[in-house]
């Protein structure tokens, strides 16, 4: 393969925002056939490289070549001429209009007059379809799709046209492991036809199952590419944050207090139903289970965002009623809720005003806002939580998809919530901050605080958590113990498998 | 190479377009007429402008909440009939606390429709504007309305006096500017209303009570509108039905100038007061130009429709792009 001259390659790029340098002379090549990882910290400049790559952005300066010939990327059209096809972190799709609307959006085929032509449009968006294995078809409204049927439908898009290369930006983030799975078949099959994939992500595992070059980025500098076959996770490690991790589970065995959070009986229509498990003091509680299991519907009925048709929810022993996020918070419950970008941040407000919004009328000294009471927030948890911003005033919408996530943590965390839950926390979100939000999560619980936290992802579920809930299809199947669980029934117990439902 | 220098141009252009093409227009009306920047000239133009000023401060936080408020028109003439009417009748002292009342009351019925029960601003608004302009032909019988006794009543002071020399429109309009400034850019409620028209999920998942900060951006609007109607008022003695016939455009260009977007999210008190004076200079130069009057219209429009796209172009970084 290596006597191949390649797809794709990218010369001395430098790319500058206001106060970042973001890339910094960047050079990379991608060959015919392989999937070549790009790694690197939140923040390390992989999105924006991709971004000049895919004629999103323009670079300062540096060449881009394709098939050795230079060209300039000036927009994502002509990149897509070019056979460069770009999957992005954050999905972009019109939810109004149909599958194949969104698939083809832009070059739907036409009749005589500019008539659309509807027939071809599904025939051809049914094919598509086919070759990703999916559930829905070419009509379905987008907006009445999954978070990761809506990444399906965005790779569709890739596959339009015959692409040279394709970039996938954190395309697992949102996966459950059977997407997954669909996922790398798609990926082998364009790799059999020779198409170079660039695969952004920060689960180590995917990276070692299907890369076979890992680039690393590094502070927006190219720090070295490793052949997948000859290094292992320690090494990348090294390469991306400068030093080793120490991964060990970490189940610190503290004195665990009263119940904090009961649910009993809990059901909203038929979104989850009878959901009954409680959560002590000191204690962290995992809810694993598929995309669609209905965790996050019981998150959001906990947090008054739902009202529930059945069923009691206790804090502290007594009975209450949550009609709105603002009870919720006053009750002492938080919510990192799943969606970042729509749930989670105003992008066009700036870091530190999206950190303190929920405590905002709190932060008041006479009648205005405290400058110095808020600073003293988003420094404490920048520091904690390793934010990597060029300052508080930068636009949430400018950081990295990682750093938003960690502003989100902060936000909540912040609040020194009674019962914190939280929704997929680590999404995106690269290793070393993840071992620290998990190391957090630990501590949190260790200082008396109850902490629920709803994961796709096992290893993440196993680690954090004493007592683990395995849902399915809405219903509490099983209970774990730290003690009693293993990946296995854990695996059975998620996809409805188990016929024993305990209490 | 070529190709950045031009997206750099393009993208600067973008960003500080309006500002540019308000000093060119300043540049030429300077050239054409000397009396342009004599500073009679420019205090009678701020004087001017501080009706409208002050209705666009209040639109600002309803712009800012994410909404529309296309009533502020319709609503000011209303506001103004209701003072003249109720001076005569009993008397100035609470003809005015009247007047702010019933037109704080329109804005909360506006504020509840849009805020409690989430329906569309730009059509409840739209309504609005003309229901009231009924209310308002209603109250005075479709007659013109004027006090009888013009030169004896202290009523005139807000409209015509002046303090230390400054016309107290100019006042006026300035206290409310530097306090609503306050309110929006270092109190908390200013924070909500920026974080319910940036993204209003993310709001509600913030504990933010999302209808109320809307009630209240259209209570304010509402408030600024009855100061607005009282400077008036005051200031003519007398009123037709249709005084305010038309403000809703200025006011909307105005805060659209000073940089607000429609989507919501943005903007500042002190943007809109620029806006404002930019609109306000800008008609003053095209008359002193010699132009006719109604040309204004024309060329108040062609500057909404620049300053949309500008916007709309700051947020791509290119004045043109193929894609949305
Ligand atoms: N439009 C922008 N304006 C200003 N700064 C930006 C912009 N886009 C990216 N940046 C900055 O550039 C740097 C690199 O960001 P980038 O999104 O490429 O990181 P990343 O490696 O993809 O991180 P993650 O793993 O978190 O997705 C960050 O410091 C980010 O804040
Ligand atoms: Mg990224």
């Amino acid at each position: 393969m290596n006597d191949l001259q390649p797809v794709l390659r990218l010369e001395g790029i430098v790319k500058t925002f206001p106060g970042v340098r973001a890339l910094d002379g960047v050079s990379f090549d991608l060959r015919p056939g392989e999937v070549h990882a790009l790694m690197g910290e939140n923040g390390a400049g992989k999105s924006t490289l991709m971004k000049v790559l895919g004629g999103v952005l323009a670079p300062n300066a540096g060449q881009i070549y394709v098939a050795e010939k230079p060209v300039s990327m000036t927009n994502p059209q002509a990149a897509k001429a070019l056979g460069v096809v770009f999957i992005h972190q954050e999905l972009s799709l019109a939810g109004e209009l149909s599958v194949a609307e969104n698939i083809f959006l832009g070059e739907l085929p036409l009749k005589s007059f500019g008539r659309v032509d509807w027939k071809k449009l599904y025939a051809d968006t049914d094919k598509i379809l086919k070759t990703l294995n999916v559930s829905f078809n070419a009509r379905t409204r987008v907006g009445d799709l999954s978070i990761a049927n809506q990444q399906m439908v965005e790779i569709g898009r890739a596959l339009t046209v015959d692409p040279r290369a394709v970039i996938f930006d954190e395309p697992t983030a949102s996966l459950t492991d059977a997407e997954k799975v669909v996922l790398f078949e798609v990926i082998a099959d364009l790799q059999t036809r020779g198409v170079g994939i660039i695969y952004i992500s920060h689960r180590m595992e995917e990276i070692f199952k299907i890369t076979d070059r890992i680039s690393v980025l590094r502070d927006g500098q190219y720090r070295g590419t490793l052949n997948t076959a000859e290094t292992d996770e320690d090494k990348v490690t090294q390469l991306m944050i400068g030093r080793s991790l120490d991964l060990s589970r970490n189940v610190s065995h503290h004195e665990m207090g009263d119940i904090a959070l009961e649910v009993r009986g809990l059901s909203c229509g038929h979104l989850f139903e009878d959901v009954s498990f409680n959560v002590r003091k000191g204690e962290v509680l995992g809810f694993y289970g598929l995309v669609g299991a209905g965790r996050t519907e019981i998150a959001e009925t906990i947090f008054g965002l739902r009202t529930p048709s059945a069923g009691q929810i206790l804090l502290n022993g007594q009975e209450v009623q949550i009609n709105s996020p603002i009870e919720a918070i006053r009750l002492g419950i938080a919510l990192v809720p799943e969606d970042r970008k729509d749930q989670g941040l105003v992008l066009g407000m700036n870091c530190k005003d999206n950190m303190t919004l929920p405590q905002i009328g709190r932060l008041t000294k006479g009648p205005f806002v405290s400058d110095r009471a808020e600073l003293a927030i988003f420094d404490k948890y920048r520091d904690k939580l390793d934010i990597r911003t060029p300052g508080w005033r930068q636009s949430v919408g400018n950081l990295s998809g990682g750093n938003q996530q960690k502003i989100v943590i902060g936000k909540w965390l912040s609040m020194h919530p009674e019962v914190l839950i939280v929704d997929e926390p680590t999404r995106g979100i690269d290793v070393g901050s993840k071992s620290e939000i998990h190391n957090l999560i630990r501590d949190l619980a260790a200082q008396g605080f109850a902490v629920i936290v709803i994961s796709s992802e096992m290893p993440e579920v196993l680690h954090v958590s004493d007592r683990i809930v395995a849902m399915f299809a809405g219903r509490v199947m099983r209970e774990f113990t730290s003690e009693d669980v293993t990946e296995d029934n854990l695996i059975q117990a998620i996809s409805g498998l188990t016929g024993d439902k305990a209490a | 190479m070529t190709v950045l220098t031009r997206q750099n141009l393009g993208s600067f252009l973008a960003k500080q377009g309006i500002l540019i093409a308000f000093v060119l227009f300043m540049i030429g009306f300077a050239m054409v007429n000397q009396r342009f920047i004599a500073m009679d000239n420019i205090s009678g133009v701020i004087r001017s402008s501080a009706i409208l000023g002050v209705i666009a401060i209040g639109v600002t936080f309803v712009v800012i909440g994410g909404n529309l408020d296309l009533s502020v028109g319709s609503m000011m003439s209303f506001s103004t009939i209701v003072v003249l009417d109720l001076h005569d009748k009993i008397g100035p002292g609470l003809a005015i606390p009247a007047m702010f009342a019933l037109t704080l009351l329109l804005g909360a019925f506006i504020g509840f429709l849009v805020g409690y029960l989430k329906l569309n601003s730009l059509i409840v608004t739209l309504g609005m504007l003309s229901a009231i302009h009924g209310l308002t032909l209603t109250w005075s019988g479709g007659k013109n309305m004027d006090i009888a006794d013009k030169s004896g009543t202290w009523f005139s002071f807000f409209g015509q006096d002046r303090i230390m020399g400054i016309p107290v429109p100019i006042l006026i309009f300035a206290l409310l500017a530097a306090v609503l400034a306050m309110v929006l850019s270092r109190t908390s409620f200013g924070r909500k209303v920026y974080a319910v028209g940036g993204n209003g999920q993310a709001a509600t998942f913030s504990g933010i009570p999302r209808a109320r900060i809307v009630f209240m951006t259209y209570l304010i609007s509402a408030f600024c509108v009855a100061v607005a109607g009282l400077l008036q008022a005051s200031r003519s003695l007398g009123s037709q039905n249709t005084v305010g016939q038309g403000l809703e455009l200025q006011v909307l260009a105005a805060v659209i100038l000073g940089g607000a977007s429609l989507l919501g999210g943005s903007g500042t008190v002190f943007k809109t007061v620029i806006g404002v004076l930019i609109l306000g200079f800008i008609q003053n130069g095209l008359l002193l130009a010699g132009l006719d009057f109604y040309v204004q219209y024309m060329v108040t429009w062609a500057i909404i429709i620049l300053a949309v796209w500008l916007d709309i172009a700051a947020k791509r970084g290119h004045l043109w792009s193929p894609i949305a």
